[in-house]
């Protein structure tokens, strides 16, 4: 252990090991949806390391970015492998994401003090967002192009300076070798640098605060409240133990360690039927018209994005107005970001708060799936008329709980966890 | 089992809706890739047929003639008329810009045409031209409205006509449709031509995606070894929190 000494006269190894992993107190009632944070990290670090090895052969030019990718699919070894394990990667990471967020909701964790734990997480949704919108341009397909035309063109409904705006992101006045290098540059360096720091500050905010759990209530009691024999038996970091009496934790390693194992090797499973067996995913994961090479002078008879920006996509169509319609979806996601002030009940989890609250999530969930639906469907009279109403369930869901939340009647509180 | 699964599930999400265009019913193309007389004999057909216009270039001939049986001399001999070395890509006959002069577009490329259209749609589409004086090759296609090529396999299939046979309905006899019938001038006869259009449609999708096989294959033994290692962290998962009360 002489190397570790050696180690840790010099950084601090052994005590942020312990303070983080080892003797970190974790609640002991996670269930299935708490597994959700890790496999984000394993997605994280699979697309970094497929990303790579990706561009070791890709191509970024107008003229060659199409062919590459072709190169990597049948003339790389293994690259086949790798490509399908970067773009099944991008879904899984959105599927995911949207269980971790949705896990949040339904126990409450943005509640105070997880605010800030919070709002990090939104940011990394959003900048996830425009890295995966970026990444889809890059085998230069026809639904990369004029996907990408789409989206880009929204800028343009800004007053004054929206067409200047979209001619800058472009850096051209058409999608053009440009486009695609500079997203190039964004996709590979700068939007992953980004998402690796606010990971980085997200765990350092949960950390902090410590874990949320299913029941919502705190394992942190006040120092001297809690007798020595109802405390947790484990040895935690003297960093939680001076300020607090701790119950019902665990260490987070060995326990969640080896638990979060047995989620990861289900989800590679999943991951492994969808890589191997089914790549596009009916058309979802990779859609069919991007096969054909990006050709400026056809457009596709239905554009649709890539199902995890349907819902978001429906809303923009659901909106008459052009610059109403990208306030809109740019709202839907700031409204999930102002959760933690919009729910204002004594309670955090689900399982405490009133039937009110649990139906006003259950259409929400609904309202995003149906969403989502209508977002890869051509926009026909009926269709549009949905997407309206479930435009309007889905921001009905953040005013209802503004308004019932503050005088919600909730079940009393447990003092400690159930089970 | 868990293969066939995940097709049915494939086929219940609404991705039809996004190939577009034709809408009617496609006839089920019952391809096996792992049939290596009709890869090759769509291989040959493509050879001889479609790449006089349209190319392929993503795909090389020596993988083609590796990944088919076929062996690289008669492959260079008898499907290869470039002229070019065996590990070339597989380019059209004709210039292109002189195509796009006579078919107002250059003909697309072909490799990854079955990952695009899907292979029940290239198998229908083969066997739908039919005669229609009125476009500018003599010829339409029930499933590609207004194609803009003409009907090169006519000399297999024979001059297809669209045909109609009176018939009794409800008591009164009328003229129903009964789809296309090739007129029996063609060296092929219908079963024949169907079956050189399978052929054509297997060799298509496996251009598209030459892995499959190798990719299905590997699957096995990627979640072989998963299954494995679920039972062994599940056990190993029991054994640390035996003690969590």
């Amino acid at each position: 252990m002489s190397l570790l000494n050696w180690i840790d006269k010099r950084i601090p190894f052994s005590n942020t090991m312990k303070l983080h992993i080892t003797e970190y107190p974790a609640p002991k009632n996670f269930n299935f949806w708490y597994l959700m944070g890790s496999l984000a990290i394993v997605v994280l670090v699979n697309q970094i390391v497929t990303g790579i090895w990706l561009t070791m052969s890709y191509t970024p030019s107008a003229e060659g970015a199409f062919a590459s990718v072709e190169y990597i699919m049948r003339d790389v070894e293994f690259g086949w492998l790798l490509r399908y394990m970067h773009s099944t990667g991008a879904s899984a990471f959105f599927v995911v994401v949207y269980l971790h967020m949705f896990r949040g909701m339904m126990y409450g964790s943005y509640q105070k003090p997880r605010e800030l734990l919070w709002i990090f997480g939104m940011l990394i949704f959003l900048v996830l967002m425009a890295e995966a919108f970026m990444g889809y341009l890059l085998p230069w397909g026809q639904m990369s192009y004029w996907g990408a035309q789409v989206i880009i063109s929204l800028f343009s409904a800004i007053p004054i300076v929206g067409e200047d705006l979209t001619t800058w992101i472009r850096g051209d006045y058409v999608i053009s070798g440009a486009t695609l290098n500079r997203f190039f540059a964004l996709h590979v360096i700068a939007l992953p640098l980004v998402i690796v720091i606010l990971v980085f500050l997200h765990l350092i905010a949960l950390h902090e605060v410590g874990s949320n759990n299913p029941d919502g209530v705190d394992i942190k009691k006040p120092k001297g409240t809690v007798k020595p024999e109802e405390q947790a038996k484990y040895k935690f970091h003297p960093r939680y133990t001076d300020k607090y009496d701790i119950v019902d934790a665990i260490p987070f390693h060995p326990y969640y360690t080896v638990k979060d194992i047995v989620g990861l090797v289900g989800f590679l499973i999943l991951c492994s039927l969808v890589i191997f067996y089914a790549p596009t995913m009916g058309g979802f994961f990779l859609e069919p018209p991007n096969f054909t090479a990006a050709d400026p002078m056809k457009t596709p008879d239905h554009i649709a994005p890539v199902w995890y920006f349907t819902p978001f996509y429906a809303i923009l169509r659901a909106i008459p107005d052009k610059l109403g319609g990208v306030i809109a979806m740019f709202l839907a996601i700031v409204m999930l970001a102002l959760l933690p002030w919009l729910d204002r009940a004594k309670a955090r989890s689900i399982r405490y708060r009133s039937k009110l609250h649990k139906l006003n999530l259950a259409q929400f969930v609904i309202s995003f799936i149906i969403l989502g639906y209508l977002g890869v469907m051509p926009a026909t009279d009926l269709y549009t008329l949905m997407a309206r109403i479930f435009t309007a369930l889905y921001f009905g869901f953040f005013i209802f709980l503004f308004l019932y939340s503050k005088n919600e009647k909730i079940k009393p509180l447990p003092e400690r966890l159930t089970k | 089992m868990m293969k066939r699964f995940l097709m049915a599930l494939a086929l219940l999400i609404p991705a039809a809706a996004i190939a577009a265009g034709y809408s009617g019913p496609l006839d089920k193309a019952d391809i096996d890739l792992k049939d290596k007389a009709s890869l090759q004999s769509g291989a040959q057909i493509f050879m001889n047929y479609c790449l006089g216009c349209h190319s392929m270039e993503y795909q090389r001939y020596q993988r083609t003639f590796e990944d088919l049986d076929i062996p690289l001399d008669l492959g260079e001999e008898f499907l290869q008329f470039t002229g070019d070395g065996v590990g070339s890509h597989k380019f059209s006959a004709i210039d292109e810009e002189a195509s796009a002069d006579w078919f107002g577009l250059t003909p697309p490329d072909l490799t990854m045409v079955a990952r695009v259209r899907g292979a029940d749609w290239l198998y229908t589409y083969f066997r739908s031209f039919y005669v229609d004086e009125s476009r500018p090759f003599g010829v339409n296609n029930e499933v590609f409205e207004n194609v803009g090529m003409p009907h090169v396999l006519q000399e297999l299939q024979g001059v297809p006509r669209k045909t109609w046979e009176r018939r009794m309905v409800d008591g009164e006899m009328k003229e129903v449709y009964v789809g296309i019938k090739s007129d029996g001038t063609g060296s092929m006869s219908e079963e024949e031509f169907d079956q050189a259009m399978l052929d054509l449609t297997n060799f298509l999708v496996y251009t598209g995606e030459p892995m499959i096989l190798e990719r299905q294959r590997m699957g096995m033994f990627v979640i072989g070894f998963l299954l494995v290692l679920l039972i062994l962290s599940i056990m190993l998962k029991k054994e640390y929190w035996r003690d969590v009360k």
